[in-house]
């Protein structure tokens, strides 16, 4: 039983590891700037981790196989070097592995939060709420309007409870329920809940970002890919959750124009 | 030390079975109790399993649970997330804690002391019956008029404070988690401070530290985690219960509009709540596998019959673990909006994290080398703790960094990582507990062919229903989610209804743990004392122990917990609590 134990750990480990050596299920085709230094990263880390996962199962199948059921006067053996080498090895190994796993993971990190946007980054606001995502463009002054959170109403689609009869600011912003980015663009993405906890995700964008209630967070991305892509929530906001979704188009700059002007029409 | 016990052995039933001080019927409350808790937990867990798969079938017969919640038998979203709720806290809280720390624990470690009982026996039956009580509290939010609540076990703010405006479940199913939970966390903390006081008090002579069994070692250091952890959570639960009743706005920021309503609350912080709860959360994870860790240990050592490579390294290891799981629990929160210098802070520990992790996996592993494996139920799920160990662990490497986490987070990955890691490990070492230690329990053997059954149907099962899970969450699939509704999620149905079809199956062998378990403990063959020629403690008294545990007489330690491969008169072991003198060639080195 012990030997057939063995075989079915290897079994269970080289089985494990086939979908991933053949790329069955990734994450789909990065469209940004950064994406690239999260999927090196990642593939770092399944190379070292990977590694790890079959010598360790490989390791405890061959003792199990080789070292199990034993005649009664077989003798006692210890593992030459004994704990010390062991630790030392954990310590060297694992310990550099890690390091150099998050020392070479900050660079992909700070690409994306310990950068500020550049300076003519387009900014868009998207706002979270049970359970839609809408998104708002400040218009030709470039300047978003303030929210009044009184003002919030579902019926008269005053998503952001803009107040147009008195904050100029807000007569030309644009509001929309589809987000559309211009190609090779940096966008400066400004989020705001109006309600509770959610997330803004686009597996495409290789970005992920919670919604705080009480905070504004803000993230920046550069889309480099036409198409259109999938923004679904990952934070629990309620029976609604799985069906949060919107979509991001990423078009040419003509095309954007073309696209806002028309929002800016249907205002 | 000299030991008495604090009081004189029950007659009557009440005092003897139910309102008793003995720590071994507590123990045996506290298992029997994660017994329940497992099975409602595994059938809410076959209930989402199935929604998942197939999303528009009707159960039959579940518009009885909830009519509601599942018309004519087919889920609502709402339902599946109360359901998930329900399993998420009653795993985490009544079985992944209950059942390796309050229960072995509770049975074994005064014992494993040489002690008759705890310092505080009164302290101990009320553990159990707060504990009981919390249980019963959560099971009441099923039967409230909108059913349990829906915002997982995490609770996240400010979901969890702002009313039914938010959603079925939030008002009273919101209240009765938190209360429960709270109740638990009292319970919780009266066991940490008998196990601690134990384990430092009531040592018999000759029992140092050092010579504490590593099960021992692994109760009292997560002893220590708890009554940390659960002293931040009760008062994290009881803001939130303010929250709802008092108008306060602990987890509640100005200016939510929720239904169209402008909210009275202002001031509040919803990563505070996160702080608290992570604070509490990661160390849970901890008090979670910890005991397996020990027990395990415990467990190969008797079937390797040879001492640990280092048993020294292994207690470092344990506690190292339990100092780092405080200065780790950022990692749940790196795209949650703290600062992100925070979250490089709290990627490196978590990184480093993996050191004593992995330093205890090369004990084990290498302690096999040249050993004299034993291969029976009990030993089987002490190894197969080690493969679910590994593989839940590696998957950690991916989540303790921020950058792939912004891919990571909140997908199936995660929930494949942590049931390996925690769930199915910690459960493994359940039942290689109970294969091990049922007959000093009961007086009875637990029938081996149906233990290894068990084994082989838990091993392949657990991971075809959590391998799988790593790559859906590769491929982006977000966790909570009641249907599969997303574009990108529509060619991942086949792997959700293979994982279904896995852990239908894989549920079910567990009734062959549970008849095994029923069975043995009324028809199994009567128990020797000592029926795996195990050394420590526990294994010299008589089978089941008498009330006092060792029959009024004290014993005396004469040895470390594990000397065994030796020559004695007995074989190839000497008891702790043996005086003859052997030679020891295999001690640490």
């Amino acid at each position: 039983m012990a030997k057939f134990f063995a075989v079915t750990i290897i079994v269970i480990a080289i089985l494990s590891a086939i979908p991933i050596l053949r790329h069955t299920w990734v994450a789909p085709e990065d469209i940004s700037t950064h994406g690239h230094l999260i999927d090196e990263q990642m593939s770092e880390t399944m190379a070292e981790a990977g590694i790890a996962f079959l010598a360790a199962q490989f390791i405890l199948a061959i003792f199990i196989w080789k070292f199990s059921n034993r005649p009664a006067d077989a003798k006692i053996k210890s593992f030459p070097g004994g704990a010390k080498a062991l630790v030392i090895a954990a310590f060297l190994v694992v310990g550099i592995e890690v390091l150099a796993l998050g020392v070479f993971g900050v660079k992909a990190w700070a690409d994306v939060y310990l950068t500020p946007p550049s300076a003519n980054a387009m900014p868009i606001q998207v706002q979270a709420g049970q359970f839609a995502f809408y998104f708002r463009y400040p218009g030709p002054d470039g300047t978003f309007g303030p929210i009044h959170p009184e003002l919030i109403n579902e019926s008269t689609e005053n998503f952001f409870g803009l107040d147009v009869d008195h904050d100029a600011d807000s007569k030309d912003d644009i509001v929309t329920a589809e987000m559309a980015v211009p190609i090779n663009k940096e966008v400066h993405l400004l989020m705001h809940t109006k309600d509770l906890g959610h997330s803004f995700f686009v597996r495409e964008l290789r970005v992920q970002q919670d919604f705080v209630p009480g905070l504004d967070v803000s993230l920046h991305f550069t889309a480099t890919k036409v198409g259109k892509y999938e923004i679904v929530c990952t934070q629990l906001c309620g029976l609604g959750h799985y069906n949060m979704k919107a979509y991001l188009e990423v078009m040419s700059q003509q095309d954007f124009d073309d696209w806002l002007k028309k929002q800016a029409a249907n205002q | 030390m000299s030991v008495h016990a604090a009081h004189h052995a029950p007659t009557s039933f009440i005092r003897k079975h139910v309102f008793s001080l003995d720590h071994k019927v507590i123990g045996k409350q506290y298992y029997a109790l994660a017994l329940v808790a497992a099975m409602v937990g595994m059938f809410l867990s076959w209930l989402m399993r199935i929604h998942l798969a197939w999303t528009n079938a009707a159960i039959p017969g579940l518009q009885l649970l909830s009519a509601n919640g599942a018309p004519g038998g087919v889920m609502t979203p709402e339902y599946y997330l109360q359901l998930m709720t329900m399993h998420g806290t009653i795993m985490v809280f009544f079985v992944l804690t209950t059942a390796p720390f309050a229960a072995f624990g509770n049975f074994f470690l005064p014992i494993q002391v040489g002690a008759e009982d705890m310092p505080f026996p009164r302290f101990n039956m009320m553990s159990f019956w707060v504990t009981f009580t919390a249980f019963i509290v959560l099971m009441a939010s099923f039967f409230v008029s909108d059913g349990p609540t829906l915002g997982g076990w995490t609770q996240y703010a400010p979901l969890n404070a702002v009313g039914p405006l938010a959603g079925p479940g939030q008002g009273m199913g919101v209240i009765l988690w938190m209360a429960s939970i709270a109740i638990f966390c009292v319970g919780q903390l009266l066991g940490s401070l008998n196990f601690i006081t134990t384990t430092l008090d009531l040592r018999v002579k000759g029992m140092s530290l050092m010579r504490l069994p590593l099960s021992a070692w692994a109760w009292f250091i997560t002893s220590c985690m708890g009554l940390t952890a659960f002293a931040v959570l009760m008062p994290a639960c009881i803001l939130a219960i303010l929250d709802h009743v008092a108008g306060t706005s602990f987890f509640v920021p100005s200016n939510l509009v929720i239904s169209g309503q402008l909210l009275p609350h202002s001031g509040g912080s919803t990563l505070l709540w996160q702080h608290l709860f992570w604070f509490f959360g990661h160390p849970e994870v901890y008090i979670a596998i910890v005991p397996g860790i020990g027990i395990v240990s415990h467990i190969l050592l008797a079937n390797m019959r040879r001492p640990m490579l280092s048993q020294r390294v292994l207690i470092y290891c344990m506690g190292a673990l339990a100092v780092l799981s405080y200065m780790v629990y950022g990692h749940h929160m790196f795209v949650s909006g703290m600062n992100p210098y925070s979250s490089l802070a709290f990627s490196f520990p978590t990184l480093a994290i993996t050191i004593p992790a992995t330093i205890t996996v090369l004990i084990w592993t290498f302690s096999l080398y040249g050993s004299k494996l034993r291969i029976n139920a009990a030993s089987l799920f002490a190894l197969g703790f080690i493969s679910m160990f590994v593989s839940g662990g590696v998957s950690g490497f991916f989540l303790a960094q921020p950058s792939i986490d912004i891919m990571l987070h909140a997908t199936y990955f995660v929930v494949g990582h942590f049931h390996l890691v925690m769930a199915v490990a910690a459960m493994f070492g359940i039942f290689a507990g109970t294969y091990f230690w049922f007959p000093k329990m009961a007086g009875r053997m637990m029938n081996e062919t149906l233990g290894k059954a068990h084994f082989w149907l838990s091993f392949v099962g657990a991971y075809c229903i959590f391998m799988p899970f790593h790559y859906l969450g590769m491929a982006g699939n977000v966790r909570r989610y009641s249907t599969f509704v997303d574009d990108y999620l529509q060619p991942l149905i086949p792997v959700h209804r293979f994982i279904t079809v896995a852990a239908l199956l894989t549920g079910c062998a567990q009734l062959i743990f549970l008849y095994n378990l029923i069975h043995s403990r009324f028809w199994g063959k009567p128990a020797p004392d000592n029926p795996w020629e195990a050394t420590s403690l526990e294994w010299s008294t008589a089978t089941p122990p008498p009330f006092d545990n060792f029959g009024g007489k004290h014993p005396i330690v004469y040895h470390d917990p594990y000397q065994y491969g030796v020559q004695s008169s007995v074989g190839d072991y000497v008891m702790q609590a043996s005086p003859e003198q052997v030679k020891t060639e295999h001690d640490e080195k």
